[in-house]
């Protein structure tokens, strides 16, 4: 947990995307110290993917600025790959590669991009396994993980990369309910050990035991950014008290 | 039918050469026409309308004529506007251009197999284009265009018999010359299709050899599998 007085790792200073005509992102602005977790909250479709896309890249804001680690990274076109080395991204849908085993998933990107040996990306990936609870699984292939150990194997990818903060898009939406504690638990720990952390998520349960800070999106527009604390001993904001009444039924 | 005459032309030099020269047709007309599919399967992935123009106009004039067309065409039509070349390399240059049209084919299926989710994890890895094209999606295409690579590959073989029509030496010309000479069509006939399903039985084993060899880590999926299924190809891992 933060003490929230150091400088900002990660600053996002008001963006905007659109598609064609639809205006995915305004003016979002958000601040991220360092070993902070904070868990972006907000109806589908109020741009929290894309915000979290927009910061490594993968999508392009039509304006403002990302500062990250005192670059801005909206400058920064020709060496995407390098600014996505320093930051680590957990999918969805898991997206390990299904031809390569738990073990060879989390080994790829430290031989191919940072040409470290196959001896020692493959005693790396094995400690990120056991951090996981997967050392016994190395050697089984995607398609013979459940969905909760592909995450946990897709979390443990990207910390080989040894990245400077996690963003995790709604890592357990996909998840049957049995499995999302499994993982949740992984992620929590990350953040008690000050892994700095970006969480799109609906669980609010996990927003209450490992988030610094809530922000709260709706229609593309950052709402609310509040402490955990304020947030869940009742927001006086009212649209995202209704949002949390809806969620928690 | 004279066992003893079959048996004299399957060791005859003659033969044994247009065997030789069916096999080389076949590998390097495979192998320019798996770059030239390659190329196109990459054009038509491409944004640019030239590009994409180019490939359509390529794969309706190449998959909409006959082959045994483009053979004659290339090596009777040429000549008249300077350009010469050997019947051998004419029939290269058909069969290459014509088989680059099925193969684009082939892998743009291949490449498209490929989820657009698996490459973004490559990126947001740090992968550049051409490492996240090399190690994520080559070998994930691969297993999905190699059966019918190998469906290619066999056709390609058959499909060399054409150019016999511009006097290459293959085997099916040797076999009517052999013939032709003594009306022992049985046995020179014979003696060809021989060296054909020898040739065919070989790319098969091949095929399957490859197949397996992708999945040979895959221990779990990795069952014993009879003769028969390796020749028929039938090496498609169970449905776990």
């Amino acid at each position: 947990m933060s003490t929230g007085a150091s400088p900002p790792l990660l600053k996002i200073h008001r963006i905007d995307k659109s598609y064609g005509s639809t205006r995915i992102l305004k003016s979002c602005s958000l601040e991220v110290a360092p070993r902070e977790t904070i868990v972006i909250v907000g109806p589908s479709g109020s741009g929290k993917s894309t915000l979290l896309r927009c910061i490594n890249l993968l999508e392009t804001v039509d304006a403002g600025n990302i500062l990250f680690d005192g670059r801005d990274l909206t400058r920064e076109r020709k060496a995407e790959h390098l600014v996505r080395q320093q930051i680590g991204m957990v999918f969805q849908n898991f997206e390990l590669f299904s031809h390569l085993s738990a073990v060879e998933n989390i080994m790829l990107a430290p031989m191919t991009v940072s040409g470290v040996s196959r001896h020692d990306a493959h005693d790396l990936a094995m400690v990120l396994l056991s951090k996981v609870r997967l050392r016994e699984r190395a050697d089984a292939y995607p398609d013979e993980l459940s969905g909760g150990q592909q995450q946990r194997v897709a979390i443990a990818r990207a910390l080989a990369m040894k990245p400077k903060v996690m963003l995790y898009d709604e890592p357990t939406s996909a998840l049957d309910p049995e499995m999302v504690s499994e993982v949740l638990d992984v992620m929590a720990e990350l953040s008690a050990e000050g892994m700095t952390s970006l969480v799109v998520t609906h669980e609010m349960g996990f927003a209450r035991r490992a988030a610094d800070k809530i922000v709260f999106m709706d229609a593309g527009e950052v709402i609310l950014t509040e402490t955990s604390e304020q947030f869940f001993s009742g927001t006086t904001h009212e649209r995202a008290r209704r949002f949390l009444d809806q969620i928690l039924h | 039918m004279s066992l003893h005459l079959l048996l004299e032309y399957l060791t005859s030099k003659d033969f044994l050469r247009g065997a030789a020269l069916t096999l080389l047709l076949t590998v390097v007309s495979l192998g320019f026409g798996m770059l030239i599919g390659l190329v196109l399967a990459l054009l038509q992935g491409t944004r640019s309308r030239v590009a994409k123009t180019f490939t359509f106009f390529y794969l309706w004039l190449f998959r909409g004529t006959p082959v045994l067309f483009q053979i004659i065409f290339i090596y009777n039509v040429l000549p008249s506007f300077g350009i010469r070349f050997s019947a051998f390399v004419c029939a290269v240059l058909a069969l290459s251009l014509n088989e680059g049209a099925f193969m684009s084919e082939i892998f743009r299926s291949g490449l498209h197999a490929v989820k657009q989710g698996q490459r973004t994890a490559g990126f947001a890895l740090g992968m550049t284009r051409a490492k996240v094209f090399r190690h994520i999606v080559v070998p994930q295409a691969l297993r999905v265009v190699l059966p019918p690579i190998g469906n290619q590959m066999i056709g390609m073989l058959k499909l060399s018999a054409l150019v016999s029509v511009i006097a290459v030496q293959e085997l099916l010309l040797v076999a009517d010359q052999a013939a032709s000479a003594n009306f022992r069509y049985l046995e020179a006939l014979s003696a060809a299709g021989i060296y054909y399903l020898a040739l065919t039985t070989l790319f098969m084993v091949l095929q399957g050899w490859m197949e397996r060899s992708l999945d040979s880590k895959r221990k779990s999926s990795t069952r014993r599998m009879s003769f028969a299924e390796r020749l028929l190809g039938t090496s498609q891992p169970l449905v776990r």
